[in-house]
């Protein structure tokens, strides 16, 4: 099976199920919008991924973004929430049943300002989902103000300046034990499915923060989130490889070259390295990137923090092999002798 | 010092020689923090193992160290254990506000107080017991390190020898309370016969309080309020408790996760539970709202200052139409002031709680029994109705200890409501009702079916929810006329509701024109005020509310009396005005008795408002 979208994708995949069968709602975005790209990918990366759709929870707060979940996998049950809060929802459909695939969409106003504290609190736990940041550094459904992950000095189209330092989403999840972290940019769409592919692979929070320009209120000449902005800049540190864990590894790669990490599924992510030395599994280096990056004012992407085996919040409850929604009756009520003896200690 | 107290005779009129049997408070004054949480147990304990109807209130700081803090013993023959205004027994051990102590107790009081305080002549118409308690614990307590906490055992052993509390129940209550740990209770019970021996040598007994032997509570339990709800809740068999630690709801949360511990696991030690403990109260509805979506019994506990913050996900809730239970034990308003003050406070609002037409489903238990079976009661009507659903419990009765009858096991199942979870349940309803749309009413109840993630392999299962912009088939859409039918369906499910919520308890029969109407806690100081006004010849019936919505009794019981008084544990009236509002019956009939000190509401009050009220 191909796994890139140069080759026409196949009818099927190996659930016996096509690309359509991932799709959704038609897209109501503004056209030529950078989250209807992700959300192709995020389509793509399911079919090809195989996963059972209707096992996908979707979940997102408020914003373009979180409209996106209605355009994919619609065999899957939806969630949209109130603003910021979608990790809440999305950790207490993962306590009830932990055999779904949960992901959320989110925006950058959803999650770097209103929903800041929640996104804190979900990294923290590792709760396992796959957390994907629509990032355009602006409000899109209130008509284009500045979000929290807007660069110092980037300039709105009505000509106010932002003069606050932009939250870099990814050192917050790196530095709150994040699993997985990767930066990317709508308009490569070949690094964003191999990264999307591996964030399904994870097990634990996988964030995602993909700059997706708005185009109709940030994408001006003066903006550092507009298309030709994130084009011209865009520095990718790897070149991504991914295999499946369903797929016959190859084993030839020169480990100078090229670094190879083992997901919790069995696929392989395979880093051919652009930047000489930059671990993805060194968290210091991660930092030191991403600081450097600030200070230089460059648009790094790839994968730039790994950590496959990490325990998620789900294996620390020790829950049982059944999801807790369908233990009937008769596992979750206390039986008779249990109720006396409580009764007996009280009085 | 007995020669002294004798030239104080009691100054009570017609004091003599007369006894007063159970039927009395006891008042600890402590310090915060002091370690006498253990002391008053004991004390209340070892009442009740004498067959004394008795409750204990614990009148508290928000504060670890250091405040002053009242615990009450009401002893009641008559099984009257609301909190009464008056003390008869002072127990002094706060030098804080010993002063001020003694000077408030009425006249006729037993009071004891540390005799190094010279207090013997503040007042002569007290019968005052001076014990020298730290002199005592010097000579008693070896480590000087447990001191601090052994001092109050002392007074134990003082109000045993002083009331005649009997020395075996006062054992048996202590090796219970430190769970027989042999070190413990060897310091303690040294303590406690310590104060009982000073006592019973150096002072003579003036006072007519005394404790005797009665039958009136074999088989019984005492439990707090929260402890009673948290077992109504694991035996609801609720999976997921998301919380945030707020007083005074925290030991709910934390009597759950005891009993789950023990409980509820599986064969293998798997806990048949996930809790959270929450970043806040946003996140803590948030999980519960998830948990529920995804078909799991799920809860979250708090008080008034979370209700607030939960407002938003609660409207979601209702709109999208989640189960959740979230229980609000209430207290007095923001977490700077009152917060660990009982009160009334958040019925109006949370009835209504959220934004746009919302209402809810609120329960509200009035003993701790109701506790128990109104929480499991909660799971069954939040999964019925598909919505969050409300436990309004308060302070007084979720922290304080009241006596109960031992729980009965639950002998129906549970009520999970109207949700497909099998490809072939989903069949049929489709060849029932030619398709599956979520928000569709099918059975003209306003409930529609549901089903839930990642359960069933079919397109048709699947839906996506939001707010109040959707379709029947849960597609979104801001027409009017789809808007429209859906808040008309919910109006409808509410309807529904309120002919499946519990009825209010009625006690009519009294022949009186007079009605009262109360709810929760309440109904300790309602019973006892009644009794008072039957003794004086006026007899008044009653409701007890368990629920909102008001269901139709409400307007019969009005409709049967010529006036009916309402009590609130609050400034403005709250059930009055929902009242006013809702019970559609002639509402210049009702009439508003309110109390809001942050104290529990005691009988006087009520028996108060009443007559001044009936006298104009």
């Amino acid at each position: 099976m191909s796994t890139t979208r140069e080759t026409s994708a196949p009818a099927t995949n190996r659930v016996g199920l096509t690309v359509k069968d991932y799709g959704g709602l038609k897209s109501t975005l503004c056209v030529g919008c950078g989250h209807d790209v992700i959300t192709r990918q995020i389509t793509q990366a399911f079919f090809d991924m195989g996963t059972p759709p209707y096992k996908v929870a979707k979940l997102s707060g408020i914003g373009c973004s979180s409209k996106t979940t209605a355009y994919f996998a619609d065999r899957g049950h939806g969630f949209n929430a109130v603003h910021g809060r979608m990790p809440a929802v999305a950790t207490g459909a993962m306590l009830a049943n932990h055999s779904l695939l949960a992901i959320g969409v989110s925006g950058d106003g959803d999650t770097a300002s209103i929903g800041a504290g929640q996104f804190v609190h979900l990294l923290r736990r590792n709760v396992p989902m796959i957390y994907i940041v629509e990032n355009n550094g602006v409000y899109g459904l209130t008509k284009g103000q500045f979000s929290a992950t807007a660069d110092l000095g980037s300039k709105l189209k009505t000509g106010v300046v932002n003069d606050l330092p932009a939250i870099d989403l990814c050192a917050l999840a790196i530095e709150l034990g994040c699993g997985y972290v990767a930066r990317s940019f709508s308009g490569d769409m070949k690094q964003l499915l191999a990264l999307i592919k591996g964030a399904i692979a994870h097990r634990g929070t996988a964030l995602l923060d993909v700059i997706s320009p708005c185009v109709t209120f940030n994408n001006h000449e003066d903006s550092t989130k507009s298309y030709k902005w994130a084009k011209d800049h865009e520095i990718p540190i790897q070149e991504i490889g991914f295999i499946p864990f369903f797929d016959e590894i190859y084993v030839e790669y020169d480990p100078g070259t090229t670094q190879d990490v083992q997901l919790h599924d069995g696929s392989h992510i395979r880093l051919k390295k652009l930047r000489a030395d930059y671990d993805p599994t060194d968290k210091n280096a991660a930092f030191g990137l991403l600081r450097e990056a600030t200070e230089k004012q460059e648009f790094l992407t790839g994968l730039i923090y790994v950590q496959p085996t990490k325990k998620d919040f789900l294996s620390l409850l020790d829950l049982p092999a059944q999801p807790l929604t369908t233990l009937p009756l008769e596992r979750v009520r206390p039986g008779r002798e249990a109720l006396s003896q409580m009764m007996e200690e009280l009085k | 010092m007995s020669v002294v107290l004798e030239e104080k005779a009691p100054a009570e009129p017609g004091a003599g020689p007369r006894t007063i049997v159970n039927d009395f408070s006891i008042h600890v004054a402590t310090a915060n923090g002091s370690g006498s949480m253990s002391s008053n147990n004991i004390l209340m304990r070892a009442i009740f193992q004498m067959g004394i109807p008795v409750s204990g209130k614990n009148l508290f700081p928000s504060n670890i160290q250091g405040l002053p803090t009242w615990f009450t013993i009401r002893a009641s023959k008559d099984g009257f254990i609301a909190r009464r205004r008056d003390v008869d027994v002072l127990i002094c051990m706060n030098p804080e506000t010993v002063h001020e102590d003694v000077k408030a107790a009425p006249p006729g009081a037993a009071v004891i107080f540390e005799e190094s305080l010279n207090l013997q002549s503040s007042r002569n118409d007290l019968h005052l017991y001076p014990i020298p308690f730290q002199k005592l614990v010097l000579e008693l307590v070896q480590d000087g390190k447990l001191r601090r906490l052994a001092v109050n055992m002392i007074y134990v052993g003082v109000a045993a020898w002083l009331l005649d509390i009997d020395m075996e129940e006062i054992d048996r209550a202590l090796v219970k309370q430190f769970k027989g740990k042999a070190k413990a209770v060897e310091i303690n019970r040294a303590a406690i016969a310590g104060g009982y021996e000073w006592a019973a040598q150096n002072r003579r007994k003036t006072d007519p309080f005394r404790l005797e032997r009665m039958n009136k509570t074999a088989g019984k339990i005492i439990i707090d309020g929260n402890a009673a709800a948290a077992i109504g809740c694991a035996m609801a068999g609720v999976q997921v408790l998301a919380w945030y630690p707020i007083t005074p709801s925290s030991s709910l949360a934390e009597a759950f996760i005891d009993y789950c511990r023990r409980f509820r696991r599986d064969e293998n030690g798997s806990p048949t539970y996930a809790i959270v403990q929450a970043e806040d109260e946003l996140a803590a509805a948030g999980m519960a709202l998830g948990a529920g979506w995804a078909g799991a019994r799920a809860m979250t506990t708090t008080s008034g200052p979370g209700i607030s913050l939960m407002s938003e996900f609660v409207g979601l809730g209702y709109y999208a139409e989640v189960p959740a239970v979230i229980v609000d034990v209430q207290r007095v308003g923001p977490s700077t002031g009152l917060p660990t003050r009982t009160m009334q406070g958040d019925i109006l609002s949370t009835y209504f709680l959220s934004h746009g037409d919302a209402k809810h489903i609120l329960l509200i238990p009035g003993s701790v029994e109701e506790c128990y079976h109104l929480a499991m009661e909660a799971f069954d009507l939040a999964e019925r109705f598909q919505t969050p659903v409300f436990l309004m419990s308060d302070l007084d009765l979720g922290m304080n200890n009241w006596m109960a009858d031992p729980f009965p096991y639950p002998e129906k199942g549970i009520d999970r409501g109207k949700v497909i979870r099998t490809e072939a349940e989903l069949k049929d309803h489709i060849r029932r009702f030619q398709e599956f749309a979520r928000y569709k009413d099918v059975d003209g109840d306003g409930i529609p079916y549901r089903t839930l993630p990642g359960e069933i392999d079919n397109l048709a299962a699947a839906y996506f929810t939001r707010g109040s912009g959707h379709t029947e088939r849960a597609t979104y859409s801001e027409k009017p006329e789809d808007y429209e039918r859906n808040m008309e369906r919910l109006a409808r499910k509410f309807e529904t509701a309120r002919r499946s919520v519990p009825r209010p308890v009625i006690e009519t029969g009294s022949g009186s024109r007079i009605g009262l109407i109360a709810y929760g806690s309440s109904d300790f100081a309602v019973q006892e005020a009644r009794h008072l006004l039957s003794r004086k010849g006026k007899p008044v019936d009653y409701l007890r509310l368990r629920a909102l919505p008001l269901t139709d009794d409400v307007p019969a019981f009005l409709a049967a009396h010529d006036r009916v008084y309402v009590i609130d544990q609050n400034r403005d009236g709250q059930m009055y005005d929902i009242l006013r509002l809702e019970s559609g019956a002639d509402v210049s009939k009702l009439r508003s008795i309110r109390h809001y000190d942050g104290f529990p509401l005691d009988a006087e009050t009520v028996v108060e408002g009443i007559e001044a009220a009936e006298m104009n």
